[in-house]
């Protein structure tokens, strides 16, 4: 047998050592929570997301979704509007859905009786409506990140979205960094 | 648990869940775990048949037994012990 000099030993300690630092950080880094990118503003895949995120809610899951671009349609308020808009975001304004209500469905729309259609069944089958689903949401601490990048792109306003309680604004950076602690990351 | 022992068991709170899809029952029931102590039976009354395979993933994560299901007509009873 080949004696283990101290000098080995102490090394060997040494490894460990970092190597129980390394593994003790790589534990904390992922929690228990999920990153969407929601990036599409048609009815079936805000509907998705929804879905998704209120899932893993329900299993305790913490949920972050980064709404950008098509999807902040979905975030407008009908009952909102505001003044002072130059022409380009007013067209955007009147060109995009206002709200979710009134988001098209990324197939078969059909003139807007797709959807009309497919709420009606989701209310059959007792699927929640979007509405409602967005207020469990809430409930549940799911929390909305609005890409304000998106926002200056297509002329949304802050004071044009829904009453959400758990609402903050920011950009990829601040994804980026929840994408990176999280231990499911999806794009719809 | 087997289909007799299930029908045995008196559930200490009963969530009716029947009116809604995916994820209404599981949602409803996770509003009502809270209500129920440790030990205690639980019992999810749904349509969904997606549901049914959903409860047993959330109790395993949640560290709850579930106990089984017993299948009635157009609806499924899900029963779980806290």
């Amino acid at each position: 047998m080949q004696q283990v000099t101290e000098t080995q030993a102490v090394d060997f300690q040494k490894q460990i050592d970092a190597l129980t630092a390394k593994v003790s950080t790589l534990e904390g880094m992922n929690q228990d929570q999920l990153s969407i990118a929601v990036v599409s503003g048609d009815f079936d895949k805000i509907l998705a997301a929804m879905v998704i995120s209120l899932g893993a809610a329900a299993m305790d899951t913490e949920v972050k979704l980064f709404f950008s671009f098509w999807a902040l349609a979905a975030l407008r308020d009908p009952k909102k509007s505001v003044a002072g808009k130059n022409f380009i975001s007013k067209m955007f304004g009147i060109m995009l859905p206002k709200g979710k209500e009134k988001l098209k469905l990324s197939n078969m729309n059909m003139c807007g009786m797709g959807p009309r259609m497919i709420k009606s069944i989701m209310k059959k089958h007792g699927v929640l409506s979007l509405e409602e689903m967005f207020k469990q949401a809430g409930e549940f601490g799911i929390e909305i990140t609005i890409c304000e990048m998106s926002m200056d792109l297509m002329g949304i306003k802050k004071e044009e979205l829904i009453d959400y309680p758990n609402m903050r604004f920011a950009g990829a950076v601040t994804f980026a960094g929840d994408m990176g602690e999280s231990t499911s990351q999806l794009f719809i | 648990m087997t289909q007799e022992e299930l029908l045995e068991i008196k559930a200490d709170t009963s969530v009716d869940a029947r009116g809604t899809s995916c994820p209404g029952p599981l949602l409803a029931a996770k509003k009502a775990i809270g209500t129920i102590d440790k030990g205690q039976i639980m019992e999810i009354l749904s349509a969904d048949e997606g549901t049914r395979n959903d409860i047993p993933k959330w109790c395993n994560k949640k560290g709850f037994e579930c106990l089984g299901t017993l299948e009635e007509s157009g609806f499924y009873k899900i029963y779980l012990k806290k």
